[in-house]
C-alpha cells in the first residue's frame, strides 16, 4: 500500500524555505508558491522577498484578444515552437499563466485553456498556471504580476500571458508585458472598430489568427488601414528625376531612431500555420526592445504602475483598520438618503480618520 | 483579501469521449464559487497529476465511462502519492459497478459518484474533504 505523505505547509515549513525549494526546481514548490501569492499569503509575500533580485530575466509575452479568437491555441503552438525552435536556437524553458473570467456572482471559476494546451503536456521545462481573475476588469487577476515574477525566478525565460477575452478596454496586459500580441479573427468588425481606442492601440504585433476562414483579406485591410494612420509610411516623391524617400516623424521628432510598426501576421494556430514567422517577429521585437531603450522604459512602466496599484489597496487597507465600522455604514446611509453626495461621503470618510 | 479559494480539477481520462457528466460536475463546483480547472478528453494519469501539481489543485474529479477504472484510478493515485500530493482529494464520477466502489475507496478515493447523484452531495463532500485535507496537510 501507498505511503501517505502529506506535503502541506507544514512539510515546506520544516524543509527548506519556500523559495529555496522553488529555486532548486522542485515544482511542486512552485505550484504551491503560486498559490501563496495568488491568495496573497505572508509565506507567498515573503518568498517574493527572497526571489525578488532574480526576476527580470524573462520575456514576458502578452497574448490578448476577444473570446473564440484561438488564443489558447496559438500560446500552445509558441510554447511548442519555443521548445522545439526549427531555425537552430536553444529551447527555452516557457511559462504560462493563462486568466479566465471569475463569475460575478458566486466568485467560481471555469478555467478551460489547458484544454488547448494538451501538446505541452509531459514536457517539464513548461510550466502551466490557470487564474482566475477574481473580480479584477483589466483582463489580467490582480495576482498575476507575482505570479509572473515567481516564474521568471524559477528560470522560466519566456513567459506567455494569456488574458481572458477581452473586448476594447481590457488592456491591462500592455503595463505587464514587454511585447503584446493581439489576436484578432475574420469576420470582427470594420475599420471603424479599428481606429477606436483600447485594444488594437497596444499591439506590438497583430495576429490574425483563423486565417483560412473567409473574411480574411477585409480583416487584413481593416488593420492595415488603421495601422496606416497610426504609423505613416514613409513616403517616396520623384524630385528632379531623384526619388527622395522623406520618413515619417517619429515621436521623439528624429527620424533616425529606431521604430516599431506593427506587422500584421496571419495564423491558422490549429495547423501550426504562420507560427514560425509569428515566433520570429517576436524575437525581432525583442531584440528592438533592447536596442531602443525601449525595454527599461517598459520595465520601468509597468514597476511604476504595480507600486501605484499596491499603494493604493494598501492604503485603503490600512485606512479601513483605522475607520470605525459604524461610521462608515451611517456616512454610507447617508449617500442612500442622498443626504450627501459620494464625494462628500469620501471626505468626510477621511476627514473622520484624521479626527 | 486572502481569501481560500478551492481549486478543482476536473479530467477525462481514458478513451470515451462521454464528457457531458464531466461538464455537468464541473459547472455546479463553479457555481458553488469554487475554482475548477478543466483539462478535457482524453488525459493519461501522467498528464493529469502533472496538472494537479502545477495548478496546486486541493481535488481532483475524475470521470470515467469506459471501464478502465480499476486501471486508471490506482495510477493515477500512485502518481499522487509519489510526487508528494496525498493531501490532493479525489472522487470518481461515471459508470462504476458496485463492487468496484469498496477497493477505489481502500485506494484512497473519496468518493464515487454514479448517475443520479445530486451535485450538492459532490459539492458538500470536496468542501469537507478540502477542510479535513488543510487540517491534516
Amino acid at each position: 500500500m501507498f505511503v501517505t505523505q502529506f506535503v502541506g505547509d507544514r512539510y515546506l515549513d520544516n524543509g527548506p524555505s519556500l523559495a529555496a525549494s522553488v529555486l532548486s526546481g522542485n515544482r511542486l514548490a512552485l505550484g504551491r508558491l503560486l498559490t501563496q501569492i495568488e491568495n496573497d499569503l505572508p509565506a507567498g509575500r515573503q518568498a517574493l522577498m527572497e526571489l525578488y533580485n532574480r526576476t527580470g530575466e524573462a520575456h514576458l509575452i502578452g497574448v490578448t484578444g476577444a473570446p473564440g479568437t484561438g488564443k489558447s491555441s496559438l500560446v500552445n503552438q509558441l510554447a511548442r515552437l519555443y521548445r522545439q525552435p526549427t531555425d537552430g536556437s536553444q529551447p527555452k524553458k516557457v511559462g504560462i499563466i493563462a486568466v479566465d473570467p471569475s463569475s460575478p456572482f458566486t466568485g467560481g471559476a471555469l478555467l478551460g485553456d489547458r484544454v488547448r494546451m494538451r501538446d505541452l503536456a509531459g514536457d517539464p521545462e513548461v510550466f502551466i498556471r490557470s487564474m482566475a481573475s477574481r473580480g479584477s476588469l483589466g483582463g489580467l487577476a490582480a495576482a498575476t504580476a507575482g505570479l509572473v515574477d515567481a516564474l521568471d525566478a524559477a528560470g522560466y525565460e519566456v513567459i506567455l500571458i494569456e488574458t481572458v477575452g477581452a473586448g476594447q478596454g481590457e488592456v491591462d496586459i500592455v503595463r505587464l508585458a514587454h511585447t503584446t500580441l493581439v489576436v484578432e479573427a475574420p469576420g470582427s468588425g470594420d475599420e471603424i472598430q479599428a481606429i477606436k481606442a483600447g485594444i488594437l492601440e497596444i499591439a506590438d504585433v497583430l495576429v490574425i489568427n483563423k486565417a483560412d476562414m473567409p473574411g480574411v483579406e477585409n480583416t487584413e485591410r481593416a488593420l492595415r488601414s488603421m495601422l496606416e494612420l497610426a504609423y505613416p509610411a514613409p513616403r517616396v516623391y520623384l524630385h528632379h528625376g531623384q526619388t527622395e524617400r522623406i520618413a515619417p516623424m517619429t515621436e521623439k521628432g528624429d527620424p533616425a531612431a529606431p521604430s516599431w510598426h506593427p506587422p500584421i501576421l496571419r495564423t491558422v494556430a490549429t495547423q501550426c500555420s504562420g507560427i514560425s514567422e509569428l515566433v520570429e517577429k517576436i524575437e525581432l521585437h525583442h531584440r528592438y526592445l533592447r536596442q531602443s531603450g525601449e525595454w527599461e522604459l517598459r520595465v520601468r512602466a509597468r514597476l511604476e504602475s504595480q507600486l501605484d496599484n499596491l499603494l493604493q489597496a494598501a492604503l485603503v487597507a490600512r485606512w479601513r483598520n483605522n475607520i470605525p465600522n459604524q461610521q462608515y455604514t451611517s456616512v454610507l446611509a447617508m449617500l442612500v438618503e442622498r443626504k450627501i453626495s459620494p464625494w462628500q461621503a469620501v471626505e468626510s470618510l477621511l476627514d473622520g480618520e484624521l479626527q | 483579501m486572502s481569501e481560500r479559494k478551492i481549486r478543482v480539477l476536473i479530467a477525462k481520462p481514458g478513451l470515451d469521449g462521454h464528457d457531458r457528466g464531466a461538464k455537468v460536475v464541473a459547472r455546479a463546483l463553479r457555481d458553488a464559487g469554487m475554482e475548477v480547472i478543466y483539462t478535457g478528453l482524453r488525459q493519461t494519469p501522467e498528464m493529469i497529476t502533472e496538472a494537479a501539481l502545477q495548478e496546486d489543485v486541493d481535488a481532483i474529479g475524475l470521470s470515467i465511462l469506459s471501464g478502465a477504472h480499476m486501471a486508471l484510478v490506482p495510477r493515477v493515485m500512485e502518481l499522487l502519492y509519489a510526487n508528494g500530493q496525498g493531501h490532493v482529494a479525489v472522487f470518481i464520477g461515471g459508470i462504476i459497478p458496485d463492487e468496484d466502489i469498496r477497493p477505489l475507496k481502500e485506494l484512497g478515493v473519496m468518493g464515487v459518484y454514479g448517475p443520479g447523484t445530486l451535485t450538492d452531495n459532490i459539492i458538500r463532500d470536496v468542501r469537507d474533504a478540502v477542510r479535513r485535507g488543510q487540517i491534516l496537510g
